[in-house]
């Protein structure tokens, strides 16, 4: 006989078990309507493949996985998809959820399916792809995607494969039935489950308060390497942790899973559920639910289809609402209330408890916490559930997390205990859900104030970065000045300046060997331009890309810069044209380009002199509405391409701006003309 | 139909404060029944009078802190501070004096610090240390015990209760008392000389404790609460009294039988030391708890002023529970040590 361990606290409510017992699983046939809620585990709700008005099979995927940590859902009989819309579901919150409605058709037809001929010629990696894509999730109540429980690291070693069939929990015997009669199917499962993770033992675990499930059990494990192991029944034998403490004597590290101690534990419900679709290829569409209580006339156990209403299993159990006051999915210690008959059975859903009032009665009003300890020696977590509630009601959160607030597994040990009936994991609840909060918006704000310090560093250093600039401009203007100071006295005239500098060069290139063409010259003119705009082009742009306030005054520049560089090459063009053949491009002393350039100047200065004001004004706001047009046109441009915001803004802004300059330059030339 | 939302667990136990408190008052009867045999009708008078004023008492102040009545009466707790004090009390006390007791216990100490739960505290022995300071002369006179003289009837004792002035009673020092006044005679003489000193531990009083002890280990079956408290206390009292016991010299501080079952041994380590609320929550930290309070008790019996001291050594380490819980949190399921930052 196999030494087994006990844990720390623990109770022993009334059982309440052979209520059920009496009679064998029953099919629970086939509702007209099916409501799948497309969160029916823990992880990411699937999502539906199907469209309304579809007919499917039975056991056609109806959702598929969203991520890892999802499953499927499968029809569980054939019909039509009537809708797919948010139904109040089986839920703590009592919250709606998206589920899929099908209407049975009533033929059951299924889809063509099949299973592994020997699945111990198959990768570990296909078993656990069919495991998953047969949409199951744990059975015992929790409902964690059981493909990824088994999808164990590679280098980590399972040592220990545990079958939970302690069914702890007072009222529920769905497990207890399915052990009793289908005891090979589970041996077939476990058999499949030590194929896949390779434990140097598998034990299934059952309470000895289920002599029945046991031999049955034992007679199918003959000739196997399994082990049944029965243990003292104890409320909550059957959690995970302590299950694991019982059998092995480790603690599974707080935080941690039972894998890091080279523990894989599934319940007796999933590892039929992993047979059916390994061997039959059959996914998971039902399961096994007790329905139980003083308020249903025959308490049994119901094979029932995914879906199926509690109305509708409770009828079949000859359901007296009158005095059942509340309906509970699960047992009485961990099992919540649902706030309609209408919702549907789930994967999780392995009892449904209609109690009388004398039954399970109103709790009082809650007396003065005494601490008198009981709640300390019935936790099965050893917490000091005194203490925490007494954090918990003064909000001393921290102070909770220190006494290991977060390792209670709210079995409800502790308020079965409490003489003040204190509904104390209603308190855990809630501070688990504070702490929670806490942390997330600790997270957030934390994330702002990182985010924030940036973008202030940011502006620092470019107001810093600008500033260099501006001094280093004004140092090198004043320096100019000071050379110019130096040089020529303080009254020279900067046009005559020019013009000597200008007569010098000339002279220089006289003297020089060959001396630039006029043609030359003109090109390096366009040339520079050209490079010149190109920059001022690329500042913009990074400008743009900032948000800069310098948006504006660099798009002057440029729309400048631009002028320029159209003037430059008419004047190369002009060049061209009055010069065709000076290729190649002799010197020709009578071209003077810096009389010429001067001339040229005189010339435009004295032209727009010699234009009436009506003239200049008319030419003003043609350029302007050119530029208008240009800008526009480059919006357009920029939102058809999709370009950023910030961009876009800054083209828009500049529209304005022109928008409001043509308009005064339409003034101005109203004035002129009227003038 | 509109359906219950409340959430689990759904089922509850059978225990209730109330039958807590029951049991409690359950098992101080068969050491009430000693008292009465050995000391008369005082002892129930006291018990009987302080009762009434404890009630009183709660109801009033729940009254001016606007709390249901019904709701609050009916945890006995108030009852239980009554009949402990009650007991602890000299037999065939003065009316007043048993009123000045229970309105500290009840209103100083129980409700101005937040009601039944919230009292850092012991209330019975808040109300008998606040007696035992203010009027040392009445807490300190005990009546003799049957067997040494005449015993009062219950009219006298009724008589001795409200018109104290009218009772002319016989006192008695108690064994505790004889012993710490004893620098001459070897403890062989002592008892011989002194009648009171019964066969171990005093005349009544061992019995009393025997009682007690009975009531405590019934409570300990009902695990109504650990045996961690009582027995770090008795232990660590035996442990100090055989150590200063030098074979029972006149400087000898007494047995370990002597100080196991005399004085309010036995009422302390199984009905005040255990009063969950202002003692320490943790098992480790309730071994604590009752380790220091017998170490204690034995120091102030031996070395202090006072006579008797369980109420001084509960009252300080009353104070230390919260220190005492800092420091001897249990291991959690999944944890590698104590506490979880260390």
């Amino acid at each position: 006989m196999r030494k087994v361990f006990g844990f720390h606290g623990g109770i022993h409510p009334p059982e309440n078990k052979h209520q059920s017992l009496g009679s064998p699983i029953a099919q629970a046939g086939i509702p007209a309507e099916l409501v799948l809620p497309l969160s029916q585990h823990i992880g990411a709700p699937a999502v539906p493949i199907v469209e309304v008005g579809q007919h499917v099979l039975k056991g056609q995927q109806i959702a598929e996985p969203a991520g890892f940590v999802s499953v499927p859902i499968h029809a569980p009989t054939s019909g039509t998809i009537r809708a797919i819309e948010d139904r109040q579901v089986a839920h703590p919150s009592g919250l709606s959820a998206r589920c899929i409605i099908l209407a049975s058709d009533g033929k059951d037809e299924w889809i063509e399916h099949s299973g592994l001929a020997d699945y111990r010629q198959v990768e570990r990696s296909e078993l656990l792809s069919r495991i998953r894509n047969a949409g199951i999730a744990g059975m015992g109540g929790a409902g964690f995607p059981t493909a990824v429980k088994l999808a164990v690291k590679p280098d980590a070693k399972i040592t220990t494969l545990i079958i939970n069939g302690t069914e702890c929990e007072p009222y529920i015997t769905a497990d207890d039935e399915l052990m009793r009669e289908r005891a090979a199917q589970i041996i077939e499962g476990t058999e499949i489950l030590s194929c896949i993770v390779q434990p140097d033992e598998t034990l299934i675990g059952v309470e000895d308060n289920k002599p029945e499930s046991i031999a049955a059990l034992q007679a199918a494990a003959q000739g196997t390497a399994i082990e049944v192991v029965v243990f003292p029944t104890k409320y909550p034998s059957g959690g995970e942790k302590q299950l694991i403490e019982i059998l092995t004597g480790k603690q599974v590290p707080s935080g941690g899973l039972p894998a890091d101690i080279g523990i894989v534990c599934q319940n007796v419900g999933s590892t039929v559920a992993i047979r059916d679709a390994i061997i039959d290829g059959r996914p998971l569409i039902s399961r096994i639910t007790t329905v139980t209580g003083e308020s249903v006339q025959e308490p049994r156990n119901y094979e029932v289809l995914l879906g199926t209403s509690m109305s509708y299993l409770l009828q079949q159990a000859g359901y007296q609402p009158d005095g059942n006051k509340r309906l509970i999915m699960g047992g009485p210690m961990m099992g919540f209330t649902v706030p309609d008959p209408q919702v549907p059975i789930v994967k999780t859903t392995n009892c449904l408890l209609a109690p009388s009032e004398a039954e399970l009665p109103t709790p009082p009003p809650a007396q003065a916490c005494i601490r008198c300890g009981m709640c300390a020696e019935a936790c099965p977590a050893s917490l000091l559930p005194q203490q925490l509630y007494w954090f918990a009601q003064g909000r001393e959160f921290e102070k909770a997390e220190q006494h290991n607030l977060f390792d209670c597994i709210e079995c409800g040990a502790c308020s079965y205990v409490c003489p003040s009936n204190i509904p104390l994991v209603q308190y855990y609840r809630a501070a688990k859900a504070e702490v929670v909060q806490m942390r997330r918006d600790a997270e957030k704000s934390e994330h702002s104030r990182i985010r924030f310090e940036a973008r202030q560093a940011r502006l620092e250093r470019e107001a810093a970065e600008k500033e260099a600039k501006r001094a280093a401009r004004k140092k090198a203007a004043e320096e100019k000045a000071r050379l110019a100071a130096e040089q020529g006295g303080a009254g020279e005239d900067p046009i005559q300046a020019a013009i000597e500098r200008a007569k010098a060069k000339k002279a220089a290139q006289a003297a020089g060997a060959g001396g630039e063409s006029e043609a030359e010259k003109l090109e390096k003119a366009v040339q520079t331009t050209r490079k010149r705009l190109d920059t001022a082009e690329k500042k913009l742009a990074a400008a743009m890309e900032e948000g800069s306030d310098l948006v504006s005054a660099l798009q002057t520049g440029v729309d400048k810069t631009r002028a320029k560089l159209e003037a430059a090459e008419t004047a190369l063009a002009d060049y061209h044209r009055a010069n065709p053949s000076t290729e190649p491009v002799t010197a020709e002393p009578e071209v003077d380009a810096a009389q010429a350039a001067i001339k040229k100047a005189m010339a435009a200065r004295a032209a727009e002199a010699d234009k009436s004001p009506e003239q200049k004004a008319r030419d003003n706001l043609a350029k302007l509405e050119a530029r208008l047009a240009k800008s526009e046109a480059r919006l357009e441009q920029s939102r058809a391409a999709g370009e950023e915001e910030k961009i876009i803004t800054a083209l828009e802004s500049t529209v304005e701006r022109l928008k409001d300059k043509v308009a005064e330059a339409r003034s101005a030339l109203a004035e002129a003309e009227a003038s | 139909m509109a359906l219950m939302r409340i959430t689990s667990p759904h089922a509850h136990g059978p225990m209730t404060t109330s039958r807590v408190m029951q049991n409690v008052l359950l098992a101080t009867v068969p050491g009430i029944i000693v008292l009465t045999h050995f000391f008369g009708f005082g002892v129930l008078v006291n018990i009987a009078w302080a009762s009434i004023l404890a009630l009183g008492f709660e109801a009033l102040a729940l009254r001016l802190r606007k709390r249901p009545l019904g709701f609050y009466l009916g945890d006995y707790s108030a009852l239980v501070t009554a009949v402990l004090l009650g007991i602890a009390l000299p037999p065939y006390s003065p009316w007043w004096l048993i009123a000045v007791g229970i309105a500290a216990a009840i209103l100083l100490a129980k409700h101005l610090y937040g009601g039944m739960g919230y009292n850092p505290f012991n209330p019975a022995m808040v109300g008998y240390v606040v007696l035992l300071i203010s009027f040392p002369v009445q807490m300190t006179s005990w009546a003799p015990p049957r067997g040494t003289g005449e015993l009062p009837g219950l009219l006298e004792a009724l008589q001795a209760c409200f018109t104290p002035a009218s009772f002319d009673g016989v006192t008695m020092a108690t064994p505790l008392d004889v012993l710490k006044q004893n620098n001459s005679l070897l403890l062989e003489d002592l008892w011989q000389q002194n009648v009171q000193f019964g066969r171990w531990a005093g005349l009544g009083w061992e019995w009393a404790n025997l009682a007690f002890l009975a009531g405590g280990l019934w409570l300990l079956y009902q695990r109504i609460y650990t045996w961690h408290a009582p027995v770090a206390m008795l232990t660590t009292l035996t442990l100090m009294s055989a150590l200063f016991y030098d074979g029972g010299s006149s400087a000898s501080g007494g047995s370990p039988l002597f100080h196991l079952l005399s004085g309010a041994t036995m009422l302390g380590a199984f009905f005040i030391i255990t009063d969950p609320v202002s003692s320490a929550v943790s098992n480790r930290g309730r071994l604590v708890f009752g380790g220091l309070i017998g170490i204690l008790v034995y120091l102030i019996r031996v070395f202090g002023n006072y006579p008797d001291a369980v109420a001084f050594a509960v009252l300080i380490m009353n104070l230390a529970a919260p220190f005492i819980d800092q420091y001897t949190q249990p291991r959690t399921y999944g944890h590698a040590s104590n506490r979880s930052d260390g």
